[in-house]
């Protein structure tokens, strides 16, 4: 039946062909001829998108010429040549062979060449010999390091203390301990390049706001705040931090506490304080700013300091509340997977914090100094004096730039050269140009420690003048 | 930083060497057009359990003979069941806890930042509270000596179930020391190196206070510097401060946008963080698997950069010499074969491998007897082989020059302490044999025996080594998360300290003990612990191998064992 149904209907079929009209026809054929063209085309461009033969890949791969792993570098590049110091770089430092005055390391409390420091140290190096070899959590905790932590967490009469083998690791490594991604970062624009690493190593949301601008700060606050109102439940697992300086290392001035102390609890930011450079110079016992501001320190949250500049040895610290600090002996990777600090440099700090706590006064005579000789600087001539005038470092900046950096860089170099050739030992702020978010001014960083006399501060000042004076004029 | 594995285990997912029954991972060696002509034997005992490579011709001067025996289905169901039980009880506790039927031990939040949102998520410390709390007895021991071949351990005890610990007071003396990385036995507080460091020390002091660039640049800085070139034969040498940062802060200076960095999945972590921090575009290889880098590479090369389509400005190929928590050595003959045919740039880190390996102790170039010009970045460490602190990167005096410039430690970060330096000094030239004795010498030639003898001992027991034949760090696998506490305790009863590991640090069921061996370690020091690890491991069952013998290795390639591995 089917059968004999199927072949009418073809005989209709070609019937119909028989009876259709013309134009018909032609339309129909017009259609199927499109139909052929089209398929013809569309093989034709798969042809063209073919994958590359081996062939050719080898030709590309013959081809391919990368640059070279790095760029040349001038012979005469100003960054090039380093200083060297032959014998200790105290507070007398024989630079390229000449004897000067150190205006230039970071040895604030001159704990550097401290006959008790190296004697402490020495006494360890007896006992333990100088490596650790290994990280913490494999037999590189050693009884000096526990002491050490112990110690700082009394200094700074905070909960915990953790130690970092490096200063430079300590906050790059505790900021992202904390803060992840989709996190959001307040950090203030001239913050060091150790906070510029961890925020980019966190890959946290990151809101700068300008130097020490409190109402730019609550702006950017109060505008994340109707944000997060938008969408509250994001804001229910974003985490919040300001993250600022002590006392800052690129401009020598110091953060308003006390407003970001109100902001934190207005806002519920927390916030990390990096004290690197107050540590050991500011408030009565040289706890730092939050002593120096009279700030409960359990309202900071984190506080991180290196122990490279005051207390004269390497390493750095964290110290806050056991509940913020525990975290990062399992997270802060710079904990986790570095050899842990040699204990003779561990010792050096113990003993450096021994000689800060006996000797209280040590802070009010570097006080007294940097004062002298923040004083004795103003109106030199071409160059004005950047930083608080109780700051250990601060900068010497040009008044008038001459307008292109390289030549701003080579003016104050031939200042300090002149200076160094009168026995002044003085530095240029070294920065990576291309790499820091802000670039600071060029600038000649001076740095008071106690073991400048009165009449080497004079000395110095009077040497820096004369030679702004005769470079400048 | 490795992937667990998910779901099924019968088989370590990636399998390191790549001699797999697989056709596509044929053994792992390079095909390149030249006549590599790599005698390869892979091992296919009938039931293909361990996987060895062994290659004599061509690429390598040496046998490179690498085992990474596969987790026995059984094992592999019971670990996951442990963490199974582990894990409900954990939620168990956690529920406790929340109502307030257990106590909570660990630190909270301030009363007045309660409304803030938390620091960490509570789920992020799961593990942390209710797995590593429960064995962390097993980390952070202080010692109170020189971490020598053996070694003085405070005693410590724990009221709260190592929520928190109190020292006794009392000291475990003479510990046998299977956990410090020192190869070479330099950590001593004896000797010339210590002397030398000592008499700087009194002299210099302990800090520096400033940074290369300023005014941080010692004269004793310049001459390490030499030294170390001379000792890697390089052109040129700059040491920093700390090994973690070496690699963390000068990738960035080398690589950036639009560079490409292949890295190996198994590389340690400052390496991963500087390689995230260049900004450059991260692929990841196999570990130690030539295919898998192969593969990346002219991809890379034809393809170029995803979206914009332009080539690669430069590409970087991170490994290691030693894998520190693997045991196996970089396949560097063959690494650097590619880098040349593919013109890219290799940066190699000998942490572990610089003074562990070699004739000399020149490190896995030497142990393969290839030229250091071939590697573009030699990086490696002070604190392991030197006992001393930090790290050096090596190459030609241009790539040092720019570094010198542009590497982010030299600009602000203080440079290394002046006894610091004096050590790696003094043990350096102990290697060298400059110092007129044959004893750095010794020292490797004894760090050599001893690996191949811990090794082969504790094959021979029945234990599942993983790793090179010739890498002074020896992985036991340990398998269920019970047994890490317990081989770690049970050693230390025994006055043994070793190290053991787990998640994250390896993949979830490949937990495991480590040993790194040294050559302090005397032979009486390594049958103690030999005899020691024996009767643990026969109280913990460990001896999980169905190979008590190392089958012979040396098959000569052909196509008919080949096929056999295919199915």
């Amino acid at each position: 039946m089917a059968m004999v149904g199927e072949q009418w209907v073809l005989v209709e079929m070609v019937q119909a062909l028989y009876e259709a009209p013309a134009y018909h026809l032609i339309l129909e054929g017009i259609l199927i001829l499109w139909i052929i063209r089209l398929l013809f085309s569309k093989t034709y461009k798969l042809q063209e998108r073919s994958d590359l033969t081996a062939k050719e890949k080898e030709e590309l791969i013959e081809e391919w010429q990368p640059e070279p792993l790095v760029p040349p570098v001038p012979k005469d590049h100003p960054a090039l040549n380093y200083n060297i110091v032959s014998g200790p770089p105290g507070h007398k430092i024989v630079v390229n062979g000449k004897e000067c005055i150190n205006f230039a390391s970071f040895n604030f409390l001159g704990l550097l060449d401290n006959a008790r420091v190296k004697e402490a140290a020495l006494a360890s190096l007896k006992k333990y010999g100088v490596g650790t070899c290994g990280p913490r959590g494999f037999y590189g905790t050693f009884d000096v390091h526990l002491e050490l932590e112990e110690r700082l967490a009394k200094f700074m009469k905070t909960e915990e203390a953790i130690i970092y083998s490096y200063g430079f690791a300590t906050i790059a490594s505790a900021i992202p301990a904390y803060s992840k991604r989709g996190d959001i970062v307040f950090v203030d624009k001239a913050a060091c390049f150790a906070i510029q690493k961890g925020l980019q190593a966190s890959r946290s949301d990151i809101k700068l706001f300008e130097h020490n601008d409190m109402a730019h700060l609550e702006c950017l606050l109060k505008e994340q705040e109707i944000e997060d109102q938008k969408n509250p439940r994001k804001a229910r697992v974003t985490r919040r931090f300001i993250v600022v300086e002590g006392l800052y290392m690129n401009t020598g001035s110091i953060c308003p506490l006390p407003e970001l102390v109100k902001l934190k609890y207005k806002y519920k930011a927390r916030i990390f304080l990096e004290e690197s450079l107050s540590f050991g110079v500011l408030g009565e016992h040289g706890r730092g700013v939050t002593e120096h501001f009279g700030i409960n320190i359990d309202d900071i949250d984190l506080i991180s300091a290196n122990m490279e500049n005051s207390l004269a040895s390497i390493g750095g610290f964290c110290c806050g509340r056991s509940f913020v600090i525990d975290h990062q002996r399992l997270s802060g990777q710079g904990y986790c997977f570095s050899a842990s600090l040699p204990p003779l440099l561990a010792a050096a700090a113990i003993e450096a914090l021994n000689i800060m706590e006996e000797n209280p006064d040590i802070f009010q005579v570097l006080r007294k100094k940097c004062k002298q000789i923040h004083k004795a600087l103003q109106g030199t001539y071409g160059l004005k004096v950047v930083g608080e005038s109780f700051s250990p470092a601060f900068h010497l900046q040009l008044e008038e730039s001459t307008g292109s950096r390289e030549n701003d860089i080579k003016l104050l170099q031939r200042i300090v050269d002149q200076c160094m050739n009168r026995n002044i030992a003085l530095t240029q702020a070294h920065y990576l140009e291309k790499e820091e978010k802000n670039l600071p001014l060029p600038s000649i960083r001076i740095v008071v420690t106690v073991e400048q006399t009165e009449k080497e501060l004079e000395k110095a000042a009077s040497t820096i003048k004369e030679a702004a004076q005769s470079i400048l004029s | 930083m490795r992937p667990g594995p998910g779901g099924c285990c019968c088989r370590r997912p990636p399998l390191p060497n790549g001699c797999v029954a697989n056709g596509e991972l044929r053994n792992g060696y390079v095909r390149s057009s030249s006549a590599v002509a790599a005698a390869a034997a892979a091992t296919a005992t009938a039931t293909s359990q361990i996987h060895h490579v062994t290659q004599n011709g061509g690429l390598y001067k040496r046998p490179f003979n690498e085992a990474f025996e596969e987790t026995p289905m059984l094992v592999a169901v019971l670990t996951y069941v442990g963490y199974g039980v582990l894990t409900l009880f954990g939620y168990l506790r956690d529920f406790l806890r929340h109502w307030r039927i257990e106590k909570c031990h660990h630190a909270t939040e301030r009363e007045e930042q309660k409304d803030f949102v938390s620091l960490y998520q509570d789920f992020e410390n799961f593990y942390t509270r209710n797995l590593y709390m429960r064995i962390r007895d097993n980390w952070n021991r202080p010692i109170c000596s020189v971490p020598g071949a053996k070694v003085d351990i405070m005693e410590r005890h724990s009221h709260d179930y190592n929520w928190s610990f109190k020292y006794t007071g009392n000291i475990i003396k003479d510990v046998i020391n299977m956990g410090s990385y020192n190869y070479l036995g330099f950590a001593k507080n004896t000797g010339t190196c210590n002397e030398a460091a000592a008499k700087i020390l009194e002299e210099y002091g302990a800090g520096i206070c400033s940074t290369r660039q300023e005014i941080g640049n010692l004269d004793k800085h310049e001459e390490l510097e030499k030294l170390v070139a001379r000792f890697l034969g390089v052109e040129a040498a700059m040491a920093y401060g700390m090994g973690f940062a070496t690699n963390s802060m000068n990738i960035p200076a080398i690589v950036g946008k639009g560079c490409l960095i292949l890295s190996d999945e198994l590389n340690h972590a400052s390496l991963v963080l500087g390689a995230r921090l260049s900004g450059a575009t991260i692929r990841v290889f196999k570990h130690n698997n030539m295919q898998s880098l192969e593969k990346l590479l002219k991809d890379a090369i034809v393809y170029g950069q995803p979206r914009t389509r332009r080539p690669w400005k430069k590409i970087l190929i991170l490994v290691e010499g030693i894998y520190s928590m693997e045991g196996s050595i970089v396949r560097l003959p063959e690494v650097i074969a590619l880098k040349k045919k593919y013109k890219s740039y290799l940066y190699l880190d000998e942490a572990h491998s610089i003074g562990a390996l070699g004739p000399t102790g020149r490190g896995v170039v030497e142990y393969f007897g290839l030229n250091p010009e071939d590697v573009d970045i030699m990086m490696g460490t002070f604190t392991k082989s030197f006992g001393a602190a930090g790290g050096y990167i090596g190459g030609r005096k241009e790539l040092i020059d720019y570094l010198r410039v542009h590497s982010h430690s030299a600009v602000y970060a203080t440079s290394l302490s002046p006894p610091v330096v004096e050590q790696i000094i003094t043990s350096m030239k102990c290697i060298m044999g400059e110092d007129g004795t044959n004893l750095g010498k010794e020292c490797v030639q004894q760090l050599a025996e001893n690996t191949r003898y811990f090794r082969r001992r504790l094959k021979e027991m029945g234990f599942i080594i993983y790793g090179n034949e010739d890498s002074p760090v020896v992985p036991l696998m340990l398998y269920m998360p019970a047994k890490i506490g317990a081989f770690g305790r049970e050693m230390l009863k025994r006055n043994i300290g070793v190290v053991v590991v787990g998640f994250p640090a390896t993949p979830i069921i490949e937990s495991r003990a480590r040993f790194c061996l040294s050559a302090a370690h005397t032979k009486e020091i390594l049958d103690t612990a030999l005899k020691e690890i024996n009767e643990v491991g026969d109280l913990l069952q460990l001896k999980y191998s169905r190979h008590r013998l190392v089958p012979l290795l040396d098959r000569p390639f052909d196509e008919t064992t080949y096929e056999e591995t295919e199915d």
